[in-house]
């Protein structure tokens, strides 16, 4: 912990260093922006942005987990459904983020729907690959204990599949949810009237390096929280059987 | 055949087994015949060990009991309502659940007594909070034990269940086997190519032949397990070696 710590103040005084040597306009010292963070939160502002940028993270990151993790299995599972579906991944999975926000929101204009559905797809297809080479990894000797004793669907899926998935989910998972904030700032730059990439985009305009710091460290500290106090505390309990080192 | 509705009673608990033929394809192309012509049946509560050289097919016939392997020539019927517990060569538990939510898992019916009674046979009462990374081999076979009896079977299928345990694990895992199958009779198929596992549990015994397998001797034990003496396993040993020395 200290040294985290003493890294991360480290940090802070290079920053502050830097600042001096660039000057304000490039690079404006810490405490400017944690004066303008103060009078963002006082406005509501900062809360408002956030709040937007973390509603479409969390239904972006849901809907491709859900759906591209549903894919993966079934390509994992049935060699069928994997000849088939492998040529989309591949053209999903090479077709740059820009272009599939720009055409989304060129069929279905500018909308939530679109930008929601832009992200959901940048993602689904690294789930889906994921969870299809943990599905391929799946013990079968254990899946003919769950048949001979008769085991129900549920039980099955909850207490033999999905702790086998576990350690790829919880990758999926990680690399997601960055990837996903980051095309969230870029689709919301594009065409969202709101948002921390929207807020981004106009103090580029404004050439304003202030704002465009005092937004990319506040959500930052947000995913620092939610990485903290979710992901690794969820990961913790998902491994809790296995044998710890001594 | 008995009239609809009317089940006949002496066929309650009975297994029948006739497999006429089993192969794999082989990698070379072409076919490996692992089971050529298999006939026996088990009368409710018998305890019959199959005795035979490894890689003869043992296990395969297991699965094919079991319902895991379906593509062969002949038939099975399972006793009754074809309830199986099966123990597998490996313990098979689920490692990311403890020893009791193991066997909870595999028998939602069991009742708190039930497993009490099995988890103090079996020895297990200190351990069934416990994962199965947690454990030593004994106690994993003896929780894979304990979650084949908890559900009650009907049929029980054991394959190779003391394998790799040293000698006096392995006999005394034997005798709470033993004690299991005394207190509430189930028609067992154990399979193994350890002779005396087999002379100290069964009723029945049946050799097989190399693969592809088939009978080749067949011998009754009408004495109760628990009355055995030394003496009579020891002429039972000596008309095991009579029998595969004349076939």
């Amino acid at each position: 912990m200290t040294i985290r710590l003493v890294s991360l103040a480290l940090l802070i005084a290079a920053w502050y260093v830097g600042a001096q040597f660039a000057g304000p306009r490039m690079l404006p010292e810490p405490q400017a922006v944690a004066v303008m963070m103060v009078d963002e939160a006082r406005s509501g502002a900062l809360a408002f942005n956030l709040g937007a940028t973390l509603s479409r993270v969390a239904i972006a990151f849901a809907l491709a987990m859900l759906i591209g993790s549903a894919i993966g299995w079934v390509m994992g599972r049935y060699r069928t459904a994997d000849r088939f579906g492998d040529p989309w991944l591949i053209v999903l999975l090479n077709l740059p983020a820009l272009v599939i926000i720009v055409l989304a929101y060129v069929w279905a204009g500018l909308t939530e729907t679109a930008a929601i559905i832009a992200v959901a797809l940048n993602k689904l297809p690294i789930a889906a690959v994921t969870v299809r080479e943990g599905a391929r990894a799946l013990d079968r000797g254990l899946d003919d204990m769950a048949q001979v004793f008769r085991m129900s669907a549920w039980t099955r899926m909850r207490h033999v599949v999905l702790p086998q998935l576990a350690p790829y989910l919880a990758a999926a998972a990680r690399s997601g949810l960055s990837l996903v904030w980051k095309i969230v700032l870029i689709v919301e730059l594009l065409g969202r009237p709101n948002g921390v990439g929207f807020e981004i985009g106009t103090a580029f305009q404004l050439f304003d390096v202030t704002k465009i710091l005092t937004y990319a460290l506040a959500f930052t500290a947000v995913m620092l929280v939610i990485e903290t106090f979710l992901v690794q505390p969820l990961e913790r309990h998902v491994s809790r059987w296995r044998p710890k080192p001594a | 055949m008995s009239p609809a509705g009317a089940p006949n009673r002496l066929e309650v608990g009975r297994l029948e087994v006739d497999v006429r033929q089993k192969s794999f394809a082989a990698a070379s192309g072409g076919k490996l015949d692992v089971i050529g012509g298999l006939a026996f049946s088990l009368g409710n509560g018998e305890v019959a060990a199959l005795v035979g050289p490894s890689g003869c097919g043992k296990t395969t016939l297991l699965r094919i009991i079991a319902g895991l392997d379906r593509d062969y020539d002949g038939s099975i019927t399972l006793p009754d309502h074809g309830r199986l517990g099966v123990v597998f060569q490996e313990p098979r538990l689920l490692p990311w659940r403890t020893l009791e939510q193991n066997i909870r898992l595999a028998a939602p019916a069991a009742n708190d007594a039930t497993l009490d009674a099995l988890f103090r046979t079996l020895g297990l009462d200190a351990h069934r909070h416990l994962f199965p990374g947690e454990l030593s081999l004994g106690l994993a076979r003896r929780a894979a034990l304990a979650r084949a009896f908890a559900i009650e079977p009907d049929l029980l299928l054991l394959d190779e269940p003391f394998v790799s345990l040293d000698d006096a694990l392995a006999m005394r895992l034997r005798d709470e086997l033993a004690e299991l199958v005394t207190r509430r009779p189930v028609t067992t198929l154990l399979v193994t190519h350890n002779v005396e596992e087999a002379i100290g549990l069964a009723d029945r015994l049946f050799f097989l032949s190399a693969s592809p397998a088939r009978v080749i001797a067949e011998i009754p034990i009408t004495r109760p397990r628990e009355k055995r003496t030394a003496e009579e396993l020891a002429a039972l040993r000596a008309e095991v070696a009579r029998q595969l020395v004349a076939s």
